[in-house]
Order: C-alpha cells, then structure tokens, then sequence
C-alpha cells in the first residue's frame, strides 16, 4: 500500500487495556486553565516511569464548561485503577489547587457501558481545615474550599472508563527534520480527534523501545532494529535511504477513537509524501501476544468510515 | 384518562387528614374503593366522598378543588404522581415527601414541605410559619428536593433544614434559616429579624441586607465563582430566581453562636 509516495507497512500497533478518566479545568482565562492543565499534565508522558499517560484533549469554550468560564479537558490514563485515583488526586492537589481560579469538573458522566466514580476533590476538600462547604447543584456535589484567591471549587467525583493505551505508529523519513515536520503536521491533524491523547513531549517520541535488554536491570531498552546508526550492526528494519524515525503514541477512550487518531495521523504524514522525505508508516507490536487489541495499519487507511477519503 | 379530582363539597367543622390521598396510594384502586377511604377528621372518620366529589380515574394525577384551609397532609409522604391544589392548603403539605410534584395554587399553613426529601412543591401563594422546618420531635426539617414559594413566607423558614433548595420570591419573617444545617434558601423580598440565628451550614441567599445580629459576620464583598454553578442549576425552574447572573456577594458567616459556617450571601 502506498500512499502519495509513502509506502505503508504490512503491520500493526499492538494496544493494551488501561483506565481512563476526564477532567474539566476551567479558569479565569484560558491562559490559566492551560496553565494548570499543563502542570497537571507534565511528566505524564509514559506509565513506566509517570505512572499515568496524561495530556490535554481539547479547549473548551465558555458555553462548554459548567461554570460558564473558558477550559480544556485533560484525559488521563493508568494500567489500573489504582494507580489512577492515586495519581490523580496528587496531581489535582499539586497542580489545580494550587493553580491561580482554576476549578475542576467531571468530564466523564455518561455514555460509556461501565463508569465507575473515582475521586477528584473529595478528599483535597480537607485542605480547608474544616472551613470547606460541599454543595450539590443537579444531583452532583461540589467542594468549595477557602484559598488565598478566592475559593476553590471542584466538582467531588469524575467518571473513570475502560479505555485503550499504547496505539501507534511510525513515521520513517530521509532526514530528522524531515520525520519531525511529518509528526507535527500527523500531530496537528490528531489533535482535532475527540477522546484522545497523544502523551509524550509535542505528541512525538523518539526513543522506541524495545522487550529487555542485554542488562538485567532493565525490562526495555533502545529498539535497535529502527534506529538508523545501527543499520550495519543490528537485524535493521531500515532501509538504506532513512536516516530518521520517529513514532507517535495514541491513548482513547475506545479503540475507535484510536483507529480514527491514528488514520487522521498517518494521512497527514503521508500529505507531506515521497517528495518531503517520507518514505514509509510502520507501527510497533509484540508479535500480538500481549495486547488484545491490533490496529493494523492498511486497514485502517482503508477503512473510510473513519474518516476522510485519503488521495 | 383524565385527571382524579377530589372537590370539596362540606366545609369541615374540624381539620381533614388527607395523607391517604397520594397518587402511590390511589394507583390501582377502584373508584368505589377510593369513595370508601376513610380521613380522620378529629377523633371522627369520614368517608372520601363524604367530604369529596370524586371523578376521573388517573390516580397519577390528582386534583384537589376547591380547597380550604383545613385539609392537613396533602401529599404526605408521596413517591410520584402529581397533586396540583386549587384554594388554599392546611398545614403539613408534602410532608416527608419523596418525589413527584405538588403545585398549590392558593396559600399553605404551617409546616410545609416538613421533611421534603425529594421532588417539587411548588405554592403560587403566601405559607405559614415554619416552612421546610423540622416538626417536633423531629431533628432535621427539609432533607431534599425543590420548594418554590411565589409569595411570602412566615417565621422560621428552614429551620433546621438539612439538604435541598428552598426559594422564595416574596418577603419572609424572622428567624429565617434558623438552627440550619446544610442546603440553599433564597428569598428574594425582606428578611425579618435574627435570620440564620444559629445556623450550622448552608447558605442563605438574599437580595437585600438584613439586620444581622452580633454572632453573624461580615466576610467582605467577594465574586464567588459557585454562584455560577447554582444559578445554572436554577435555570431550569419555574421562578425569578432563574434569572439571576450576577455573581457579586457580600459574605456574612456564622452564626458565631453555635460554632456556625453557614453563610448569608447578599446579591450586589
């Protein structure tokens, strides 16, 4: 398969189950509703060292919000539940607490076949030192706790889902510059799709990895086979004429969602084409025995249903 | 099917009980079984429709015509349906109330919405004293649910209220918000005297400064971005209140008295 000149490899991502929640930040402007989003969102980027993969979803205009103020919404997500409820109350009480009017709501109430209620400022309503008041407006109760600027309100509970983590693919081109202005402009495209994160620095990661290593302190090392200084040294997947790779990572609320990212991705990695230096899409997977769910990448750019028809 | 209409057709010498008459307990029944229903009035039992003409069959929807101030209880302890009351109630209306609707359109005594849990009273008229108060020997007055009062209301408004919104749009007399414990009153006429004396919890909202006494306090002019939640909540429901945009307070607290953080917030 080959499309405008970039050849799409035969493979498939290989996903993993994981738990997600949404979060609502809304501030006085959208200035600080970002700035507590990225605060909260920093060092999210991979559950192996983050414990959660965490990023902003999207922006939230003034009529979007439940308390009428401009917001984003921050998608989070963990191997377990555990590990989420744990991180997300640290982070909400490290990062959005202490954030200048920003405010905190449920992002997940309904349309999902099984949301469990996790915490959100249940218990960071003990900050206000017995001077915190809890109201409840439509069935939904809210914390209000006294803070130097104000009051800080937070919505006590959010929605937790099951979701899918690990969707990916590669994006294999002539020079580094060449493979990042593909992976930004996939990026660009990507970031239009609801219910998905993409969770490392800009969306891009450069370190691939593989299972193990020749060390035994360390479970995943460098994936030798796509890096392209090791082309003579290494059973290389590299092609002589790629100098750079580059992949993206995809977590969603559903494997749809991810398919959908990942086809809006790869079409505008492919709109850049042969003639920008992009030569193939590839896509990481552990000969799809550890993940139940395979993203197999023609499929997906054949399927139109997931979005527009790719040239 | 057409709405179960009771319609006064006595003048009652003594009040009438009419806690029997909720739409979970007509659901089902036949109209001679409904006739039959006794209502104690005093130490006397009088038969339904001794006291009522009956018609229609929707026991989910019942009407009361003609009403006076002597029928006591309507809608105690109702789970669903709708009871909408033409003239005025006694005492006692929606007592512990579960869910569904009461629309009253005429004046309440005493101890409306006592106890409400759940559901809408909605009175196009004046209530007696001790609206969504705790009756005695009960320990919490309100516990849930929506009270609309289009009129004025009596002393001890939502003394000891517990949960639940409680809006009046006329004037109220003293000790408003009394002993409360949690939840939302908004008036929005005149406050009588000692509002919110020993309040607990809950916030007392109000459009125009009350004399306060010594063990409230003032807490200064603030924009509370709650206001915008509550007031989106209210949005939906047929008052005044729903037209409220304005999130600019002043915060007074207590009361000091009781070890009180209920708050009176005053729209600017």
């Amino acid at each position: 398969m080959i499309i405008n000149g970039v050849t799409i490899d035969n493979t498939f991502a290989e996903a993993f189950n994981m738990r997600g929640t949404r979060v609502i930040i809304t501030a006085q402007n959208h200035k600080w509703a970002y700035n507590g989003a990225n605060a909260m969102t920093g060092f999210a980027t991979s559950v192996i060292g983050c414990g959660v993969e965490a990023g902003i979803e999207r922006e939230l205009s003034p009529t979007e919000t439940p308390d009428g103020r401009p917001g984003v919404t921050i998608l989070m997500f963990a191997m377990g539940s555990a590990v989420l409820m744990k991180q997300l109350e640290t982070r909400m009480g490290q990062c959005i607490l202490t954030c200048p009017t920003a405010a905190a709501f449920s992002g997940i109430d309904s349309g999902y076949p099984e949301i469990t209620r996790i915490n959100l400022g249940k218990n960071l309503r003990f900050f206000g030192d017995g001077f915190q008041t809890s109201k409840q407006f439509g069935g939904k109760r809210y914390w209000r706790v006294p803070v130097m600027d104000g009051e800080f309100i937070t919505e006590e509970t959010t929605g937790m889902v099951r979701a899918v983590g690990g969707g990916n693919f590669l994006v294999l081109a002539e020079s580094q510059p060449q493979a990042l202005a593909a992976c930004e402009a996939a990026i660009e495209a990507m970031r239009k799709i609801p219910n998905v994160i993409m969770p490392f620095p800009g969306g891009v990661v450069r370190s691939g990895s593989k299972v193990g290593s020749k060390y035994k302190s360390m479970f995943a090392s460098t994936n030798d086979a796509f890096c392209p200084t090791l082309k003579g040294l290494t059973r290389t997947e590299l092609s002589p004429g790629i100098e750079s790779v580059m992949e993206i990572v995809i977590d969603g609320l559903t494997d749809a969602d991810i398919r959908k990212a990942t086809r809006a991705g790869i079409a505008a990695a492919c709109e850049l084409g042969a003639q920008n230096g992009i030569k193939r899409i590839s896509a990481g997977n552990y000969g799809g025995k550890l993940g139940p769910f395979h993203f197999h990448l023609r499929e997906i750019m054949n399927d139109e249903s997931l979005g527009k028809k790719i040239a | 099917m057409s709405a179960l209409t009771f319609t006064l057709k006595i003048q009652p010498r003594q009040r009438v009980d009419l806690s029997p008459l909720t739409p979970d307990n007509l659901a089902g029944k036949p109209a001679a079984e409904i006739a039959a229903i006794e209502l104690y009035s005093g130490k006397q039992k009088l038969r339904a429709d001794t006291v009522f003409d009956i018609a229609g069959d929707d026991a989910s929807n019942i009407v009361i015509a003609n009403s006076c101030n002597k029928l006591d209880f309507i809608g105690h302890g109702m789970k669903t349906g709708r009871i909408s009351i033409h003239g005025n109630a006694g005492s006692y209306l929606g007592l512990q109330m579960r869910n569904g609707e009461i629309v009253l359109h005429g004046d309440a005594d005493a101890f409306a919405a006592s106890g409400l849990s759940g559901g809408l009273i909605h009175i196009h008229g004046n209530v007696g004293d001790f609206l969504a108060a705790a009756i005695a020997g009960d320990k919490q007055g309100m516990k849930g649910g929506t009270v609309i009062v289009t009129g004025n209301a009596g002393e001890r408004v939502g003394d000891q209220m517990r949960r639940g919104l409680l809006l009046v749009e006329g004037n109220v007399g003293s000790y408003c918000a009394s002993r409360m414990l949690a939840g939302t009153i908004g008036v929005f006429g005149a406050v009588g005297e000692y509002a919110g004396y020993g309040m607990r919890h809950g916030t007392l909202l109000l459009t125009q400064t009350p004399a306060l006494h010594a063990t409230i306090q003032d807490c200064g002019l603030h924009t509370l971005p709650f206001l915008s939640l509550m007031f989106k909540s209210f949005s939906n429901l047929p008052t005044k209140f729903a037209k409220i945009n304005k999130n600019r307070v002043q915060r007074y607290a207590g009361d000091l008295a009781n070890d009180g953080k209920g708050e009176i917030l005053v729209l600017q």
